[in-house]
């Protein structure tokens, strides 16, 4: 597909005898809000992780924008432009809630740090200003959600990957967080959200791919999804 | 560009004192005493590099000391090169080991990471042990160049000392308040993040054990004329594995004053026990005053010193 931001092509994961992902294709258009779902143990994070670089793949091919990021260091695809949030939250803990913007900002968004906004100016818009001097132990869980994003926007993606970032939320807080990324993507933003959370997954994303047992087995819009007897089945048996 | 030229005021008073100290002509001694301690400064220093800014503990202390002494003693035996060539090769010689053990920490991590320093320690060992030239396990005499600067040689190695020490706290200084010793406080707390916010943490890593590394080796390069007489178990004595982790933790590992604190509060103890009470009771103290710090006050000194202002 000619144009995709993001081009992962046969994708193979092994861990031992353990196919986590078998030859996994999908591709994410500019500024799309892309879902991925699918089961406990289908190989969604396995499949961001080797996205992002966390993981080195076994077989097929990652293209970004064009380049071929499959080998490349996580820093560099980080720097290119695809930043992750973490499902458990990962702050660094001995700094503050700004010092840990401060982390990206000087890293990876040092190019573009003239563009768009200052560590302050995040932390407003996704309404952590007033816990900037904190530490993250003083944070309440989903304030430390929402530094996983504020962290991740400081990197200035081009595309974010939102790994489960609703889990364990209340309905209330999911909704805040879904705003979040509502205004993340007017902004351009391309988005790929993984979530258990079907009603949020399903209003959010303008496509869904599913995965089951490390393979692709349906794609979509949500009604789509919704109505895919597959789908049903990997979720619910048979 | 004024902090730069305010620290290189305050580094050049401080080598300066050390002359005017050296020449005080006080009881030789205290030269004696104040070069194991500064020596200290250096290593406690070198490894909060690594250790304190990028939290992998070295176990290995000893190997990279001790590597530095050894790479002076074939250089005296071979060409009888003058210290500074002895400084800078005992430096560059342990900042390779260093890079080696750099690219260790592709594979291991926290406890792993510091059990393989340990191992390097005693296979570093037990290859010199068995090397004759530098002596073996038998140990060798080393000459001191006759006619030193201040007529004596124990206290012109104090001056030097001196000079070493506050080069290694300006080179962690500068570390630590770069870019680079924010990207090492960043691995330290959580290295899968760190390197997913684009800090390159193979990079900084290798750059923290070569420096480490070097400064190590830096310290141990003028041992050999200082005690005379080199043999593998006082090179490699636990006792700098010990310190160089327990004078940090003491002091506070988050700033270059921490392990400067904890190497002169430390080492001072210890040459005044081993004085006045006896020279085993030097790591009997480490032990206990490490322990008491653990449990009481686990940010050292620094840490305490903050809490009780309040912040």
């Amino acid at each position: 597909m000619a144009g995709a931001l993001l081009e992962v092509d046969g994708l193979t994961k092994r861990f031992g005898g353990f196919m986590a992902l078998n030859r996994v294709t999908i591709h994410v258009n500019p500024g799309e809000r892309f879902g991925l779902i699918g089961p406990n143990g289908s190989g969604k994070t396995t499949l961001i992780n080797c996205v992002s670089g966390s993981l080195p793949a076994d077989g097929g091919r990652i293209v970004f924008e064009g380049h071929d990021i499959t080998s490349m260091p996580a820093h560099r695809r980080t720097r290119l432009g695809i930043v992750r949030s973490f499902q458990i939250p990962k702050p660094f803990r001995s700094m503050t809630v700004l010092e840990n913007l401060g982390i990206p900002l000087e890293n990876a968004a040092h190019g573009r740090a003239a563009e768009g906004a200052g560590a302050m100016e995040i932390l407003g818009t996704i309404g952590l200003a007033s816990k900037a001097h904190l530490r993250p132990a003083g944070l309440t869980q989903i304030e430390m959600r929402k530094l996983e994003l504020a962290r991740a926007m400081a990197a200035r993606p081009k595309l974010l990957i939102s790994d489960e970032a609703m889990a364990g939320l209340s309905s209330a807080e999911v909704d805040d967080i879904l705003t979040i990324l509502f205004r993340l993507s007017a902004q351009g933003i391309t988005i790929i959200m993984i979530e258990h959370i079907m009603r949020a997954v399903m209003r959010f994303s303008e496509r869904i791919v599913v995965l089951d047992a490390g393979e692709r087995i349906a794609e979509g819009t949500p009604d789509e999804i919704g109505r895919n007897p597959a789908v049903e089945k990997a979720y619910l048996g048979e | 560009m004024r902090h730069t030229a305010g620290t290189l005021l305050v580094g050049l008073a401080v080598v300066a004192a050390g002359i005017a100290v050296a020449m005080l002509r006080v009881n030789p001694y205290l030269y004696f005493a104040g070069y194991v301690i500064l020596q200290y400064v250096v290593i406690a220093t070198a490894w909060n590099i690594l250790g304190g800014y990028g939290g992998y503990v070295n176990f290995g202390t000893p190997a990279f000391f001790a590597l530095g002494a050894y790479t002076a003693v074939v250089l005296i035996q071979w060409i009888r090169a003058p210290l500074p060539v002895l400084l800078l090769a005992g430096g560059l010689v342990s900042a390779l080991l260093g890079l080696g053990i750099g690219y260790l920490t592709l594979r291991l991590r926290g406890v792993f990471f510091s059990i393989a320093t340990l191992a390097l320690s005693i296979v570093l060992q037990t290859m010199i042990m068995n090397w004759d030239y530098v002596g073996g396990s038998r140990g060798l005499s080393v000459l001191r160049p006759s006619g030193p600067p201040f007529g004596n040689y124990v206290v012109f190695l104090f001056t030097v000392m001196v000079a070493l020490a506050v080069g290694a706290v300006t080179v962690a200084r500068f570390i630590e308040r770069s870019w680079i010793g924010r990207g090492l406080s960043a691995l330290r707390d959580n290295e899968e993040a760190a390197e997913c916010m684009g800090v390159p943490t193979l990079r900084l890593k290798l750059f923290a054990t070569t420096v480490s590394g070097f400064l190590l080796g830096v310290a141990g390069a003028p041992f050999p004329y200082y005690v005379t007489f080199v043999e593998p178990n006082s090179a490699f004595a636990i006792d700098y594995a010990v310190n160089a982790l327990a004078m940090p933790m003491i002091g506070g590992t988050t700033s270059w004053i921490g392990p400067v604190i904890g190497a002169v509060l430390l080492g001072s103890a210890q040459q005044l026990a081993t004085v006045t009470i006896s020279s085993e009771m030097n790591l009997f103290i480490v032990g206990v005053v490490l322990v008491a710090f653990v449990v009481l006050a686990p940010e050292g000194i620094l840490g305490l010193v903050r809490r009780l202002r309040g912040r």
